[in-house]
Formats: structure tokens, C-alpha cells, sequence
């Protein structure tokens, strides 16, 4: 049974490792719904959170394979009811199509969305949020003379992005301790 | 001596460095690595790293095959027989591409090699420029690791990190691409082995609760089955497998690239699994409630249809890259780790046992194959010569320790079937990828690597004919390999299945051959021709006491097939025993 999930990944910051990456889900046939690239909280290490659809067996399959790139740290897959995430959405409406009604208090109080920018032609309008809060005041301004959308892909925290921390730190510990005894022995 | 020069070998003396240019540093680093023999191509790109070869001819053995696909399976080869990692060289744009299913196959059977493709001066990547080609992009999903080199000074601490990445964990194939201008560029040289990558993890520490899960588990079962793969002599396990099942008495069946991780005389052998493998182990699968796969990926070719396999089974999967584990098949419990270690510390936590009634069922099976299917093959006292009895007299005429390699096929499976191995031998064989065309220079870098042992190589005549060109090689060497050319005219395993599921329509498997006798004296090898039984053994004879390179054409059979066989989609319990 195919749902979504959320792929976070710990990689070294190295040229070609978002091609290594893809290449595996590729071959699986499984498209990527969206993604985002950041620096994490380790310095040098870059955080990687992407979006597919896919079954719970192929999911494994996949993060087992791309943890296994030399590049990646670590692998974690959620399911998105198991992690805190949000998308941020711009929303392009026309400013004849809003200003009717009430839209315009609707959209801060009630969607806690944010007026960006107002012409006489358009106004910008930016809301993040989850998929679903951002699909539902989609909804609510395509009416109103929608001229562009556009949305961001996740960014994620999970719990395990604190055990990340601390297993990047004894692994440099582990490091630094193997260092002293090449040291030693040489 | 000049002021630099002199300031060059003082530091040496200091620092254990020294001013070279990035085409000696390459070489330095591979001396450092332990490396002396290449196998390679030179071409514009790499010009300044052959030039250097020259100055370290003492030191570094390079050979030049015919073609970089022969240089790279040679090198892999190679490293199969010696245990060390292999190197390849081959310069840009199509020396590079050329190389591509030499990896590939390198890297389906887990063997580290350290591929070197030169690249255009940096500041023509990227525009289209003459024998430029991208072979970072193209050879990412086929090597465990690849990098570009743009600058002397990385190349010490990249050639480190590539023979790390090669030759721990789960083996395989890595591929630096050095521009030009890094080789030709000075630098500083100094070398430091690489024993650490923070986000590469290649052995799990292990994990002793699993260890003790799986003992219980293997002390109940009643029928447990022991499936031996390439990890096990990947780990260096032979003896520690020996040991286990000894002590356990749990039978051994064995993987085409596992089969010489046990004897094949030994008491507890069940023979190969597979398409092709033998009957009992296939059929008794099904019937085992315990199975323990330790250093093998549970390959289609094994298991036939996933659906109805090992029903009734309990699965242990030792297995050191975890992306293999569950890939297949579900298992029931993991052990993520090296095959040697996990034996080791699973060794005194299990019970000494035989299982008689148990192994009394391979034999029963056993010898219903030997009826139907060995016997009929390897001794079938008239009409025409069959693969089976040519690799059985070769078998029996060689020593134990002999290397054996083969090309992809039906000669492929009837070696594996009909050539009694022992742990002292070693099968060369292109396993995962199944790439014609492989036998011929891997023969002759096993030859290079195989240290005074004999080297028998069994090649199709198609096969033969994909690198025929690497005889130059051979020739240009005097590379001491035995070549028995099994000869039936015929792309004989397409033909089989077009026999049999295809009805009989031979689309593009008829082969018009050469005169293979003819062609080796044109390369000033010896060889000789058989069809008939009687002569088999004296040409044999001749062929093994021959001083050098020998090829034996032995014509066999047209239309034989290779039985048993799982046929595609069947279960490895309904194994299809004869045909016609």
C-alpha cells in the first residue's frame, strides 16, 4: 500500500551526492514529490528532506540502499503523522478578486497567512504550513483569480536529529582517539 | 646538484616527502597502497602517467591488454586470485566508456578494484572537448565510489580514500578521474593510508544478542540448511565455515561465486542452488525450516520464484551490507556483520550435532540427479563429446589448487556443475552480471596474480570470439593459460531457452566459427582441436605439460542442454530434471 513519507538524510557537503541519491530512486520508479537541501545543525553537514510515495517494503529498500552510499551519514524515513514539518506556499491572487468580501481578514485570522506585497494588479500572499493547510487556502483563492502558485519543499525536525548530533560526536571522538594512536604508533 | 633538487631530498629525508608531479604522485600512492602489477590502455589524456611509468618499471608491472573492457577484467581477475585490489588504467572519452562493463561486472561481484580514467585539463570539463566524456556521471550507479581530480596536491589523500572505500565492507569498485593538468602539476608528496570516513561505516560493530538469537534458533532446528556465498571467501571464512558446519552437521549448499568456500568431497556438501545448481539442495530448500545464508544476496538466479521459496524456512541472513538484507527475501533475523567474525563468536554457542536423516534426503535426491542428469553428461560413452566430460577430465587431471576460470554460459554452468572444487581452488566468473566476453582477459590476469598456480580457463565459442583480442595479450606476455575452448557452435544457453520456451526458433544462435587452431597460430600459441572421446584425455595431457599459453578446442555437442534447471517463474522445488 503506497503512502507518503518523509526521507531526511545526513550527508557529507560533496559535489554529486544529490545525483547518487536519485539514481536509486530512479531505478525503483519512485518520483520524488519534493525536496530540500540545507546546511544542518553539524557543521559540514548537509540535511537533505525529500517526499515520495511509495509502499512501507520499498521505502526500506531504498533508505537502506542510500545509506549505504559512502557520502551519507544516515538515513531516517517518517511517515508525516511521525515528524513536525512545514512548506511554505506564495500565493499570486488579483487584487480586484481578493479585495471583494471579507477574503483579506479571512486570510490572516483564519489561515494565519501573511500579505507579502499589494499592487492595484496583485497581491502576494504567503502562508507555511502542512500540505494539506497549504492545499486548503489553495482552494479558498483559486476563486478569487489565482495568477501563481508556487510551494517550497519540507523542512522536518524529528527526534532523531538530536541523536544524529550525538552520534556525529562520538563518531569524531572515535576519530580523534584513532588519530592519537596513529600518533603514537608511528 | 641543483638548489632544488637538493632541497627535494632534504625534505624527503625530513618529512618522508618530496616535489613530484601529479603522475608520479599517482604511482607513489599506489606503491604506498602495496599495489606492483597495472593492467591498461594509454591514450592522450594519460600520456603523462605512462610517460612516468617508464621511470617505475622496477617497481610497478604494467600490462597492456588488447582493449580497456579486457584491461579491466583482467584487473578484476586479478584481484580475485591475489586478494589484493586491483588497478586499471585507461585514458579519456572512450578509454573510459570502454571500461564500463568491466566495472559494472566488478562491482555486481563485489571485487575492489581501483579503476584510474585520465580526464581533459580542468578547464575544458564540461565543454564537449576532444575524447572529453563525463564518466563521473556514467559510472555512478556501477561503482561503490567514484571522484574527479582536479588539483596535484588531492591526488595522495583521493587514492587513499579510494582503496579504503574498495577494499573494506562489502568490497567493490571505485573510479578516480584525474585531469591532466593534475598530472602534470607539482606537488608536495607525502602519503597517509586512509583507515576513516565519518559517513562510511563499512563493519558494524557486533552485536552479541544477535548472535546468541541465532544459536537458539540453530540449535532447534531440525532441518536446517547452511547457503555458503562469495562473502565467505570475501571474509577469508572458509575454515571458520568448515568448522561450523562440522560442528552444527548442518548440510552446505553453495552459490556459483560461494563455490569454493566448501569442499566438494566433504560429507556435509549439498552441491550449488540455483537455475543450474544440483537437485537436492534446490528441492530440499522447500523443505528446510531453517536456512542460514551467510555472505550471499538471495540473487533471482538462486531463488527462483521469491513467492514459493523456502516456505517453511526460518531465515538467518548473515550479510555485511545491510542493503542486501530484506532486499529478497524477508528474513527473520538479521545479522549485519562479516561473515568470519560472525561464525567465530557463533561457533562455541552452538551444539554439536549430525543430522542423518536429514543429509539421508540430499543423498536420496543426489542420486537420482547422478542418474539422470550427471551420468548421462560426463560419461556418456558414445555419440558426441559433451561439456560435461571434457570439464570432468580436465578436473580430474589438474591439481586442487588450480585456478578455474570461465566465460558466461552453458560452459559456465557446466563447470560449475561437473568440475569438482576444492577450497584450495579458485573460480573466476562473472557471476552477477553475466558478461560474455570475460573469460579471456580475466584467464589472463588470473594467470598474472595466480602466483605459480596453474590457470585453466573454459570459454564459448561465442564468448571467446566478444575479446578475442586479448590472445595479443597473451602472446606479448607469455601468459601461461590454458584455454579450453567448449565448442558447439552455438550461443548455446540462448539456443537452450529458445529450445525450450521459444519453440525451437534458433533467432540469431547459430555461429559460422573460425578455425580456432588456425588463429592461435596466428598469435603463436599451440593448440589443438578434439572431437572425438579418445583423444580428449592425450590432448588434455599435451595441453596441461605445454610450457606456456596452449588452447584445446574441444567441439562438443550441438544441442545439448543444461539440466537440471528451475525454469523462470518455477519454484526451486520443481526443478525440471529432463527434457525432451
Amino acid at each position: 500500500m503506497r503512502q507518503e513519507y518523509t526521507i531526511s538524510l545526513f550527508t557529507e557537503n560533496n559535489i554529486g551526492i544529490l545525483s547518487r541519491i536519485t539514481l536509486i530512486l530512479t531505478r525503483r520508479q519512485i518520483n520524488i514529490e519534493s525536496i530540500t537541501a540545507s546546511e544542518s545543525a553539524v557543521s559540514g553537514v548537509q540535511m537533505l528532506t525529500m517526499v515520495v510515495r511509495t509502499t512501507p517494503d520499498m521505502v526500506d529498500k531504498v533508505a537502506r540502499q542510500i545509506e549505504k552510499l559512502v557520502d551519507v551519514i544516515k538515513v531516517f524515513v517518517h511517515t508525516s503523522s511521525e515528524i513536525i514539518y512545514q512548506e511554505i506556499a506564495l500565493y499570486k491572487v488579483t487584487t480586484k478578486g481578493l479585495m471583494s468580501g471579507s477574503m483579506i481578514g479571512d486570510i490572516v485570522r483564519k489561515y494565519h497567512a501573511k500579505i507579502l506585497e499589494v499592487t492595484p494588479e496583485y497581491i502576494v500572499v504567503e502562508k507555511s504550513g502542512t500540505r494539506p493547510e497549504i492545499s486548503e487556502l489553495l482552494s479558498v483563492l483559486e476563486p478569487c483569480g489565482l495568477l501563481q502558485f508556487v510551494s517550497s519543499g519540507r523542512v522536518a525536525v524529528t527526534r532523531q536529529v538530536k541523536e544524529l548530533n550525538a552520534y556525529l560526536k562520538e563518531m569524531d571522538e572515535a576519530e580523534r582517539i584513532r588519530r592519537q594512536e596513529l600518533e603514537i604508533y608511528n | 646538484m641543483k638548489e632544488s633538487e637538493k632541497k627535494a631530498g632534504s625534505s624527503q629525508q625530513r618529512n618522508h616527502s618530496a616535489i613530484v608531479t601529479g603522475a608520479e604522485a599517482l604511482l607513489l600512492s599506489l606503491i604506498e597502497e602495496g599495489v606492483d602489477t597495472i593492467f591498461g590502455y594509454p591514450g592522450g589524456a594519460i600520456m603523462p602517467v605512462y610517460d612516468k611509468l617508464l621511470d617505475y618499471g622496477d617497481r610497478l608491472n604494467h600490462i597492456l591488454a588488447r582493449h580497456e573492457q579486457g584491461a579491466a577484467h583482467a584487473a578484476q581477475a586479478y584481484a580475485m586470485v591475489t586478494g589484493k585490489t586491483g588497478v586499471c588504467f585507461a585514458t579519456s572519452g572512450p578509454g573510459a566508456t570502454n571500461l564500463i562493463t568491466g566495472i559494472a561486472n566488478a562491482f555486481l561481484d563485489s571485487i575492489p578494484l581501483v579503476f584510474i580514467t585520465a580526464q581533459v585539463t580542468s578547464g575544458l570539463i564540461g565543454t564537449d572537448a576532444f575524447q572529453e566524456t563525463d564518466i563521473l556521471g556514467i559510472s555512478m550507479p556501477v561503482t561503490k565510489w567514484n571522484a574527479q581530480v582536479k588539483k596535484a596536491d588531492e591526488i595522495p589523500a583521493i587514492i587513499a580514500r579510494a582503496f579504503y572505500i574498495a577494499g573494506s565492507g562489502r568490497p567493490g569498485p571505485v573510479l578516480v578521474d584525474i585531469a591532466k593538468d593534475a598530472q602534470v602539476d607539482s606537488l608536495d608528496f607525502s602519503y597517509r593510508k586512509c583507515t576513516y570516513i565519518r559517513s562510511y561505516n563499512p563493519v558494524n560493530a557486533l552485536n552479541m544478542r544477535d548472535i546468541r538469537s541465532a544459536a537458539v534458533l540453530i540449535n532447534h532446528a531440525e532441518k536446517p540448511l547452511i547457503l555458503a556465498g562469495h562473502g565467505i571467501i570475501l571474509s577469508d571464512a572458509v575454515k571458520e565455515l568448515k568448522a561450523f558446519a562440522e560442528k552444527t552437521g548442518i548440510p552446505v549448499a553453495v552459490t556459483l561465486l560461494g563455490i569454493t568456500a566448501f569442499d566438494h568431497s566433504h560429507r556435509l556438501f549439498a552441491g550449488m542452488v540455483g537455475m543450474h545448481g544440483n537437485y537436492a539442495p534446490n528441492v530440499l530448500t522447500n523443505s528446510a525450516d531453517l536456512i542460514i545464508a551467510i555472505g550471499m544476496r538471495f540473487d533471482d538466479r538462486v531463488t527462483g520464484n521469491l513467492k514459493k521459496y523456502a516456505p517453511d524456512a526460518r531465515v538467518i541472513h548473515i550479510e555485511i551490507d545491510k542493503a542486501e538484507i530484506n532486499k529478497n527475501v524477508r528474513v527473520d533475523l538479521e545479522i549485519n556483520n562479516d561473515a568470519r567474525e560472525v561464525l567465530t563468536s557463533l561457533l562455541p554457542l552452538v551444539s554439536e550435532k549430525t543430522m542423518e536423516a536429514w543429509i539421508r534426503e540430499f543423498r536420496i535426491l543426489d542420486r537420482i540427479e547422478d542418474e539422470k542428469v550427471i551420468r548421462p553428461e560426463t560419461t556418456p560413452g558414445k555419440d558426441e563429446l559433451r561439456m560435461g566430460e571434457v570439464v570432468k577430465t580436465v578436473s580430474q587431471m589438474t591439481t586442487d589448487n588450480t585456478i578455474v576460470v570461465t566465460d558466461v554460459g552453458q560452459h559456465q554452468m557446466a563447470v560449475a556443475r561437473y568440475f569438482s572444487f576444492t577450497e584450495k581452488n579458485s573460480l573466476v566468473t562473472s557471476g552477477g552480471m553475466g558478461t560474455m566476453g570475460f573469460g579471456l582477459p580475466a584467464a589472463l590476469g588470473a594467470a598474472t596474480g595466480s602466483a605459480g598456480r596453474n590457470v585453466v580457463a573454459f570459454i564459448g565459442d561465442g564468448g571467446m570470439q566478444m575479446t578475442l583480442q586479448e590472445l595479443g595479450t597473451i602472446m606479448q606476455y607469455r601468459i601461461p593459460v590454458k584455454i579450453v575452448i567448449l565448442n558447439n557452435s552455438f550461443l548455446g544457453m540462448v539456443r537452450q531457452w529458445q529450445e525450450m520456451f521459444f519453440n525451437k526458433r534458433y533467432a540469431s544462435t547459430e555461429m559460422v566459427n573460425p578455425d580456432f587452431v588456425k588463429l592461435a597460430s596466428a598469435y603463436g600459441i599451440k593448440a589443438l582441436a578434439v572431437s572425438d572421446r579418445e583423444e580428449l584425455r592425450p590432448a588434455v595431457k599435451t595441453m596441461l605439460e605445454t610450457e606456456g599459453p596452449f588452447i584445446l578446442e574441444a567441439k562438443v555437442s550441438k544441442e545439448a542442454n543444461i539440466l537440471p534447471m528451475v525454469e523462470p517463474g518455477a519454484s526451486v522445488a520443481d526443478v525440471t530434471l529432463t527434457y525432451k
